[in-house]
């Protein structure tokens, strides 16, 4: 009973989160467009599904995976599971290993289960053609915050400025502009901001907030923030760099293909 | 015939969702069954906690099909048949503004924020003043995504190469965080991932591609793509904005 209870709070959440984005619809719908949708029972059956799927998706996270990695995040990054036995030593920022690894981890898996980059992606495939693979667009963006937020640990635990790596970061990303396929970095820049959302956010922020409270000389307030912005900036290196890689397989292939036909 | 049709398609579904759910099981068991040497706490929850998720996504992305993405294209449609641009300025503002300003993850990175800030003595350490601070973190978020869609439609329809923005836009978070106080970076960054959630980002994304694909000589993918990317630009500058402005 607790469960169907607390799905029908969950659900009332994201209905009144959705609210606002029917309303302004069938508001400039009726007022200004003045035009009847066309299968108007589809798309209402359709937001039906869009609320009850993503209250049960929510909801199921709330209730299998969020409890488990935030504790997990926690424990990992307490010290007397970082050191075992030599409790007496003082952490250097190469004891965090596990902690990177869970970082990794956990930022290309929460990716990879991110329904607005999923959506993004089909988008992708279908106006490319076919061209961009809405797994090779995953992959791709879930290996960049998976990166992003490895270092965003290591930030954290050595304390160095934020704005020093994002400001370098977009550095990078500038150069790389210049040099990656034209048709890739819009998609790029979009694939920043999709990939935090409902799944990445909250089991970051745990880790974030975990590990500020641990490590020595870091405060919550002041460092736990952060995480998000390195899971928004390396997508986007990494999605160009995808295209890059693919560029360079085809024009191999192409330099072969001339060479072995004279 | 129909139904069995429809059942084989959402199983279709359910499969895919299951394999999209996938490596976060893997890396969950992973970390907790090997690295912590700790039993799964309530075995039966977590697995109807993970049948829950992977239905849900499988009805989530049928309604994305259904629904929201060609909602999101029909609109763009109608608006470039009436011709009316200025209407489609007033629509691509409320809906940027509209789907922020409910948010969930930004009222509560706001509610943080006004923690920090009443914690590192910025403001006073009263309810009043973290609810007004919290309030106008979120009013700042939301005006700079309506403004980011605004925006990013004027691209659309101009056509301008999506670089020279995002090297202004750089340039203004660059310059922000130069004279913005140091309490406020942190948050500000964040904030930049937050705003988009799942329902705003097929619209949004939706919208960009037809309105790129009802406009002549534009390119739904060089054109059509990059909305998303301005929404998570602005907040940053307007959030140290306001960070200026308290402070």
């Amino acid at each position: 009973m607790n469960l169907l209870s607390d799905l029908f709070h969950t659900t009332l959440g994201t209905i009144t989160d959705v609210l606002p984005i029917i309303g302004i619809i069938f508001g400039f719908q009726f007022l200004v467009i003045r035009e009847k949708i066309p299968h108007l029972k589809e798309v209402l059956v359709g937001f039906i599904y869009v609320i009850l799927g993503l209250s049960l998706f929510l909801q199921g996270l709330e209730q299998a995976l969020f409890p488990l990695g935030k504790v997990m995040a926690k424990q990992l990054t307490d010290p007397s599971f970082l050191l075992g036995e030599e409790i007496w030593r003082v952490l250097a920022w190469h004891d965090y290993y596990w902690v990177y690894l869970f970082a990794f981890a956990i930022g290309f898996a929460t990716t990879i289960a991110e329904p607005s980059l999923l959506a993004v992606a089909m988008k992708a495939n279908q106006v490319s053609g076919g061209v961009i693979s809405i797994n090779g667009l995953r992959i791709a963006v879930a290996l960049g915050v998976a990166i992003g937020i490895a270092l965003g640990t290591y930030r954290i635990i050595t304390g160095t400025p934020l704005h020093y790596y994002i400001i370098t970061g977009y550095v990078f990303v500038l150069i790389q502009t210049w040099y990656a396929p034209k048709m890739i970095i819009p998609l790029a820049y979009d694939s920043g901001g999709v990939t935090t959302s409902t799944v990445t956010v909250p089991l970051v922020a745990a880790l974030g907030l975990g590990l500020s409270a641990t490590v020595p000389g870091r405060s919550p307030l002041l460092d736990g923030f952060g995480l998000i912005a390195f899971a928004s900036l390396f997508p986007i290196m990494s999605v160009m760099a995808y295209a890059q890689f693919v560029g360079y397989l085809e024009q191999r292939e192409k330099t072969r293909a001339e060479n072995s036909s004279p | 015939m129909y139904m069995i049709r429809r059942l084989r398609l959402f199983w279709k579904n359910l499969k895919q969702s299951f394999f999209d759910m996938l490596p976060i099981i893997l890396v969950v068991a992973f970390f907790q069954l090997l690295i912590l040497q700790r039993p799964l706490p309530n075995p039966a929850d977590t697995l109807i906690g993970i049948f829950m998720v992977i239905l849900g996504l499988s009805l989530f992305v049928r309604g994305l099909e259904t629904s929201l993405f060609p909602l999101g294209e029909r609109m763009a449609y109608a608006f470039s048949r009436k011709g009316s641009v200025a209407w489609l300025l007033v629509f691509a503002f409320c809906l940027g503004f509209g789907t922020t300003v409910a948010e969930p993850a930004l009222i509560a990175v706001a509610d943080e924020a006004a923690h920090v800030a009443a914690e590192g003595r910025v403001i006073e350490n009263t309810d009043s003043a973290k609810q007004s601070y919290a309030d106008g973190l979120r009013l700042s978020v939301a005006v700079s995504v309506g403004f980011a869609i605004l925006i990013g439609v004027i691209r659309i329809i101009k056509g301008w190469p999506i670089h020279y923005l995002i090297i202004l836009g750089y340039s203004g978070v660059v310059g922000m965080t130069m004279i913005a106080p140091d309490w406020i970076i942190g948050i500000a960054y964040d904030s930049g991932g937050v705003t988009t959630s799942t329902v705003t980002v097929p619209l949004v994304t939706a919208l960009g591609v037809g309105l790129a694909s009802s406009i002549k000589n534009r390119n739904p993918m060089i054109d059509g793509f990059g909305l998303i990317a301005f929404a998570s630009l602005t907040p940053m500058i307007f959030v140290m904005a306001y960070g200026i402005l308290v402070h």
